[in-house]
């Protein structure tokens, strides 16, 4: 088949802006709409009408931030039909039950109480509307689980097989698809991810305030339940980031190799814990990856493999083989993969032309490479390595925010509870350190996402289904246009809602009695 | 049960569960109907507020409806999903724009800093209104008309209708008269059912001039909306379709679609109920000053769009036939999931039932009173 490569780009530079458009919302709504639910709860509890104002202050941000996830999400769902048909056409058997799982159980929960949060105080009793707030948190995260389960399935397909009858992948285990470990450990993590931003986003607003000495009260309690909810999601955030970088380890070893700027494999590999990569780096050269690093020893066989003295495989060796290690290399697997290829096609034409000798023989051939199939269309082993700097640099921020996250709600649940936030002193370094902490958080939240994605490339399905051969016979112009609408529309739109938010922060609170 | 039931049942309950969240989004846009007519009825700020938010509480019911349609599709018939999406490329992407531009629309509308300003926004829910529902009507008369697409051994779709040079990727569907008929059609009735809505869920009582312009529209857009839906049913009835023989084999068949409704006689009396309650809704609103006129439309609509699905895809039929390659056309057994995929998906939809119970249970509670002047004025409002 003839490959557009432009077509490709485009549809990814698409993919791309659309998801991190969209991700830049998304975390924010998972935590804010639990720690409205939070607010909420105590105001139920106490009765204290200071509690409503609060949470009805930051459900007017949640809101603001709600309708322009929606509206950046929509896209999303149906572009694997516009810009990727074929890959819908080949994993949709597996990838589609998710997506409709989402929208019966996780759209309608949220669609449906999220009339109630806003427009039912009046209309329905105290009780039900704290349910109903309850209900929009665990609707948006039940949408994160089945859009996870499905991002995970990408990157370990699992309970499927290849019917050749159809050219395509059929589910055979559907449990094997929920409860594929790389999809529960992408939903804790990338959940517990947007707790630890929205607490962040309460921090830097209540921050503002306090710096700017208005609405003292609202921000200090604000900072209190923030703290609480950021330093134990950023706690599980690292404890399970851990967890997903072994799981990167055991499925996508190339993605790891990324991800560390690994090149040669090591046994008692240490970790690199921050360091700059040689531009002029090439796989399979001799030079060093890096300019300079600091390495932690032997923590890179930990995390991988959980054992100290393990091999960790470096690019070079998944690329060019390992014999000593029993790595196979690129090349055979390419090899392997194209007569895959070719007897899938042979056996086709024989089925149409009614030809059931040819189409037994072919059919044979075909299983003794099934496996290699996605390789077959890789035309150089180096198209298997995803691009290394972003994936390093991207990783590398995501773990040392995530580093710092913690420390940081510490310090101010340790403030907070000495009822010490209002100190002068204060305002020259841990508040306007807690004013730029939300913008700290989503650059860890994009970063944690290029890691997922990018480090994912040359593969839309890990080792399966390369990327290219998952677009929609198009002509690259189309996809051009509508990058630059989407881009145009999402920036257009996150500006309006940018300066409404400052807006209605800067109108704080509504003092209701 | 669902464990024994065999391929072909499972493959017509999916194409039935489609078309049931199809039928229910057409019931909803009465949300897109009543955007179109914000000018039109509402003449002040009050008026305007009392509209957009009565609409505002239920935007999300169609998008989020559309959006399981999508998933729905994705799922149960991912080839018909790879080509239609991928094939007819710009119906769809513009048809999901309109959807983008509403989705922040209520919410950002009356916001101070909103940057575009209020006119904007009721500008981008207009277009969602207008020519969101007439794309996906021109796309639903492409399950009758056909489309451009021929596709490979490997189901890889290609789509050729050039003009100019230019190949137009679905934009095409929109120069039938049937595509562009049910699409106006659409249009129109989502107009009387918004504005059958708005009667029913404002308290009207002090705003006569309101209630006037809305019982007004109902009946202009039912007389608008009357001949195209007669244009639609009677070339529905005598257009030939594209017909499935015991081999496979597509060929075109003359009165297909009729012959369709009369062997499957309980489709015909949906289709005449469904339009008996639309007209009951719109002359008992128009005539009798009913405000329980939504219902019956609403209801209506339903079953008319429960027929306009089902009619192309049962009684051996391709329900996305191919004009370029009559044996590319996709039928409801060709472009389904597997066997597997469709039975753990209707386990799923048991739970579909208790979904549309806590809808309806919320949508009554919150609906129990009407939405007043004061409500707009003091309480949350878009």
């Amino acid at each position: 088949m003839d490959i557009d490569m432009s077509m490709v780009n485009w549809a990814r530079a698409q993919f791309a802006l659309t998801a991190m458009y969209h991700w830049i919302f998304v975390p924010l709504t998972l935590g804010l709409s639990f720690l409205c639910a939070f607010f909420e709860s105590i105001y139920v509890r106490t009765g204290n009408k200071e509690w409503r104002n609060l949470t009805k202050f930051w459900m007017t941000l949640f809101g603001i931030n709600f309708a322009i996830g929606v509206a950046t999400g929509i896209i999303l769902e149906f572009q694997f039909g516009t810009n990727w048909s074929n890959y819908s056409w080949i994993v949709g058997d597996i990838f589609g039950a998710p997506l409709a799982i989402e929208g019966i159980f996780a759209f309608f929960l949220e669609a449906t109480f999220f009339a109630v949060m806003f427009f039912g105080w009046n209309r329905v009793s105290k009780k039900f509307h704290l349910f109903s707030t309850w209900m929009v948190a665990v609707g948006s995260n039940l949408s994160a689980v089945w859009i996870l389960v499905a991002n995970g399935w990408m990157q370990n397909p699992v309970g499927m097989v290849f019917n050749p009858e159809t050219a395509r992948f059929e589910m055979h285990n559907f449990a094997q698809v929920i409860f594929n470990p790389v999809a529960v450990s992408k939903f804790v993590h990338t959940s517990s991810s947007g707790f630890l931003f929205a607490s962040l986003f309460v921090l830097t607003i209540s921050c503002w305030y306090l710096i700017k000495g208005k609405h003292i009260q609202m921000a200090k309690r604000s900072i209190i339940v923030a703290s609480v909810f950021g330093l134990l999601s950023s706690s599980y955030v690292a404890f399970t980031g851990d967890e997903s970088a072994y799981q990167v380890a055991q499925r996508q070893p190339m993605k790891l190799a990324a991800i560390e700027g690994l090149y040669k494999g090591e046994t008692k590999a240490p970790i690199v814990a921050a360091g700059i990569l040689n531009p002029k780096k090439h796989p399979g050269d001799d030079q060093d990856p890096f300019l300079v690093k600091i390495e932690i020893p032997y923590a890179l066989s930990l995390l991988a493999n959980r054992s100290l003295n393990s091999f960790v495989p470096g690019i070079d060796d998944l690329v060019y083989g390992n014999e000593e290690q029993g790595i196979e290399g690129v090349a055979p697997k390419i090899t392997k993969g194209k007569k895959a290829v070719n007897n899938l096609a042979v056996f086709k034409q024989a089925q149409k032309e009614n030809n059931s000798q040819k189409a037994e023989l072919s059919l044979a051939k075909f299983k003794e490479n099934q496996e290699y199939m996605g390789y077959g269309y890789l035309e150089t082993v180096e198209e298997a390595i995803p691009p290394v700097a972003i994936s390093y640099y991207a990783f590398h921020i995501m773990v040392a925010l995530g580093t710092f996250f913690p420390l940081l709600f510490a310090v101010f649940l340790f403030y907070a509870m000495k009822d010490a936030l209002t100190k002068e002193s204060l305002k020259r370094w841990l508040l306007p350190m807690g004013l730029i902490s939300a913008l700290l958080g989503l650059i860890a939240q994009e970063s944690g996402w290029i890691v997922a994605e990018v480090g994912r490339q040359p593969w839309a399905i890990y080792g399966l289904l390369p990327v290219k051969i998952s677009t929609t016979n198009l002509a690259a112009v189309n996809v051009q246009i509508t990058f630059f609408m989407f881009l145009g529309i999402f920036t257009l739109l996150l500006a309006a809602e940018i300066k409404i938010m400052l807006k209605q922060i800067s109108i704080g609170p509504k003092e209701e009695l | 049960m669902i464990s024994n039931f065999d391929y072909a049942t499972l493959q017509q309950l999916w194409w039935i569960i489609c078309s049931i969240i199809g039928a229910l989004f057409l019931f909803l846009t009465l949300v897109q109907g009543g955007q179109t007519l914000l000018w039109q009825v509402a003449k002040t700020d009050l008026e305007k507020s009392l509209v957009i938010t009565s609409l505002g509480r239920k935007w999300k019911m169609p998008f989020t409806t559309l959006v399981l349609f999508g998933g729905a599709l994705f799922a149960a018939f991912p080839k018909f999903y790879a080509t239609s999406f991928g094939g007819a490329y710009w119906v769809w992407m513009l048809i999901l724009f309109s959807f983008i531009i509403q989705a922040v629309s209520y919410e950002y509308r009356k916001k101070p800093g909103n940057l575009l300003g209020p006119k904007v926004y009721e500008l981008f829910l207009f277009i969602n209104g207008s020519v969101g529902v007439l794309l996906i009507g021109a796309a639903v008369g492409t399950f009758y008309t056909g489309s451009n697409f021929t596709l490979d051994l490997f189901n890889r779709v290609t789509w050729d209708y050039t003009l100019m040079g230019i190949n137009l990727r679905g934009l095409e569907a929109a120069f039938s008269l049937f595509n562009l008929s049910l699409g106006i059609f659409l249009v129109f009735n989502a107009r009387i059912l918004g504005a059958l809505y708005l009667l029913n869920s404002i308290d009207l009582s002090s705003i006569p001039d309101l209630e006037s312009r809305l019982r007004k529209n109902v009946l202009t857009s039912f007389l608008i909306a009357l001949p195209f839906l007669l244009y639609v049913l009677i070339s529905i009835l005598l257009m030939k379709g594209f017909s499935v023989d015991n081999t496979g084999i597509i060929s075109l068949v003359s009165f297909k679609y009729l012959s369709n409704l009369l062997s499957m006689p309980h489709l015909l009396v949906l289709l005449v109920l469904g339009i008996l309650l639309v007209v009951y809704g719109v002359i008992s609103t128009s005539y009798k000053q009913s405000n329980k006129g939504i219902w019956f439309s609403g209801l209506g609509t339903f079953f008319v769009g429960l027929v306009v699905l089902c009619l192309p895809a049962f009684n051996n039929t391709a329900f996305y036939p191919s004009k370029l390659d009559l044996q590319s056309s996709l039928t409801i057994y060709n472009a389904s999931s597997s066997m597997y995929t469709l039975t753990t998906m209707t386990y799923v939809a048991i739970g579909i039932p208790f979904v549309l119970a806590y809808v309806v249970y919320v949508w009554k509670l919150m609906d129990s009173k009407k939405l007043t002047k004061e409500e707009v004025i003091n309480d949350e409002s878009y």
